[in-house]
């Protein structure tokens, strides 16, 4: 059994962490980044935002002042147990997400969409969004924090089959030129983009595909795995980088997910997980132990399993030790 | 003071610069500032501007720079400030008023996200005499925060909330900015779209445009978001 106290004290934590510690792989393919770009002011906006790492750390202040929205990614094992249930939980994160406001600060930047009330705390209706996964045999419950920044960078369009790879080119060129531009999307970025799936879930697949995969990470199907790479490469090669600057470092790493889609569609979303990639995930076991970590894990075999029935053979469980 | 930073230059400037300090910038230069900042946008637009709330404050007195920007900050039961990073917002939304608001508040410069038009700084920044100043990547929210050595005040709070108020800001090798646009109004921003624009045929040779066509997206790639 989980008290909601030690999932709270573990969610503030988390609130924290994100807004002020960059991710190790996220950082280390930055200055990959930087260590190829050529042109003048792509590269001193890059050294900038490393140094900007350092200070956020060194005086632990929110590495970006827009502190973005706060959201939570829930993954229960199949034999997690909380006091209190669910509903527990979800106090938790929300009471979480109001103290850290206060505390750390984060910007205060939930509103309601046409009264513009602002309760000051980053909670209100359906704020903090909460998404929920699960896995077979934990006992465990692995709460992922993400402080999710930009306006600008997200597109969604529906392509049909007709369109091929060719057309979800296109569509990808698009967002990230339009976006790029000025640097509204705070590139370089993590592109995530969900294929298929029903319309939102393409949207949603996009956003976890930008935000809960680490740098360097690649889809276990080898043929989606190859068109990320070309995927990275195509976004560097528009010529285009910090800010919209001249150069080329738009793209720090590119996911793809997918989801099964009616036969007719082939829905599409792309999304920037901006210079403020910011996430943290701790594992809080049956026995009350906290162990933090940047890797979500969201994506198991079991999320992307494909068959009526879930066969948890070795190879599958192997790459969620 | 200019020093070199990479392979650009890079100075100091006071937050009351003079015209000749202000004309010497050219688009691409870094700048770090020292003086005193203000915070405004479109909640004190809208009050100032539009509704004709005198200023809460002679700032044309206090400084010569507004910000673009709400601070990540929190007012303490006891009255004081607690405020750690400091971002800019993106600035080209905010372009309607500024005209009248360089009246009011002899702001000479203009700091924030993304830049506004050159048509913008032609017919209204240069008739002013004022410059753009962007912040950097834009996510260095710790380095700006670390610039601010004192909140001095913050104005219009009750009125506008935390992230609307005109927060006043002692600050000391306050940046990195980089001068988007100068005193002659040309962009910094437009010339680099421009030359990204030249290349991008070859970029997108071979994909294929959307089967459907949806009333009011562009296939004009040189065409700005803003
Ligand atoms: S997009 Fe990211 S880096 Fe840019 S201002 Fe927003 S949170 Fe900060």
């Amino acid at each position: 059994m989980i008290a909601t106290d030690i999932l709270e004290d573990a969610a503030l934590t988390l609130m924290e962490k994100a807004a002020i510690e960059i991710p190790d792989d996220y950082l280390s393919g930055l200055k990959q980044a930087a260590s190829v770009e050529d042109g003048d002011l792509s590269s001193f906006v890059l050294q900038a935002m490393l140094e900007n790492y350092e200070v956020a750390k060194a005086d632990r202040r929110a590495m970006c002042a827009d502190t973005g929205v706060p959201r939570w990614f829930v993954k229960f094992g199949n034999e997690a147990r909380i006091d209190g249930g669910p509903v527990a939980l979800e106090a938790a994160l929300r009471r979480a997400t109001a103290r850290a406001t206060h505390d750390l600060p984060l910007r205060p930047n939930r509103v309601h969409p046409l009264w513009r009330t602002d309760h000051d705390n980053n909670v209100g209706i359906n704020a903090p969004e909460i998404e929920y996964s699960f896995e077979p045999d934990g006992d465990w419950i692995d709460i992922t924090a993400v402080h999710k920044g930009g306006l600008f960078g997200t597109d969604y369009r529906m392509l049909f089959p007709g369109d091929g790879i060719d057309g979800i080119k296109r569509f990808y060129l698009d967002t990230l030129v339009a976006f790029g531009k000025r640097g509204l999307a705070c590139q370089p970025a993590i592109i995530g983009i969900g294929l298929g799936g029903s319309k939102d879930v393409s949207m949603t697949l996009g956003k976890q595909a930008a935000c809960l995969r680490t740098v360097g990470d690649r889809n276990p199907d080898e043929k989606i795995a190859a068109l990320e790479e070309e995927f990275i490469d195509l976004g560097n090669s528009i010529g285009m980088g910090a800010m919209g600057f001249v150069g080329k470092s738009m793209v720090v790493d590119c996911h793809i997910e997918v989801g099964y889609c009616h036969t007719g569609g082939m829905p599409i979303s792309v999304h920037a997980f901006c210079l403020s990639s910011r996430r943290a995930t701790a594992r809080i076991g049956a026995d009350g132990s906290v162990e933090y970590r940047t890797d979500p894990q969201w994506f198991t075999p079991y999320m992307r399993r494909e068959r009526v029935e879930w066969q948890s053979a070795p190879e599958n469980s192997k790459a969620f030790a | 003071m200019a020093e070199r930073a990479g392979k650009l230059k890079s100075l100091r400037l006071g937050t009351k610069p003079t015209r000749e300090e202000l004309a010497a910038l050219e688009i691409g230069n870094v700048v770090y500032l020292d003086g005193v900042v203000y915070t405004g946008r479109e909640g004190v637009y809208q009050r100032a501007v539009e509704e004709g709330e005198p200023l809460p404050a002679d700032l044309k007195a206090l400084s010569h720079v507004n910000f673009h920007c709400s601070p990540a900050a929190s007012i303490n039961d006891d009255g004081t400030f607690n405020l750690a990073a400091v971002t800019a917002t993106a600035s080209f939304r905010f372009s309607k008023w500024m005209a009248r608001w360089f009246e009011l508040s002899g702001a000479k410069i203009i700091i924030g996200k993304g830049g506004m038009t050159a048509e913008d700084y032609k017919s209204v920044f240069v008739p002013n005499g004022a410059v753009y100043l962007t912040t950097v990547g834009y996510g260095t929210g710790a380095l700006l925060g670390r610039g601010v050595s004192h909140v001095r005040d913050v104005f219009w709070k009750d009125e506008l909330g935390i992230a609307q108020a005109i927060w006043v800001l002692e600050v000391e090798n306050f940046g990195p900015f980089i001068v988007e646009s100068d005193m002659g109004g040309n962009s910094l921003f437009e010339r680099e779209n421009a030359k990204i624009a030249a290349n991008l045929d070859k970029v997108y040779e071979g994909t294929r445009p959307a089967i459907l066509h949806r009333y009011g997206e562009s296939d004009d790639r040189s065409d700005e978001v803003i």
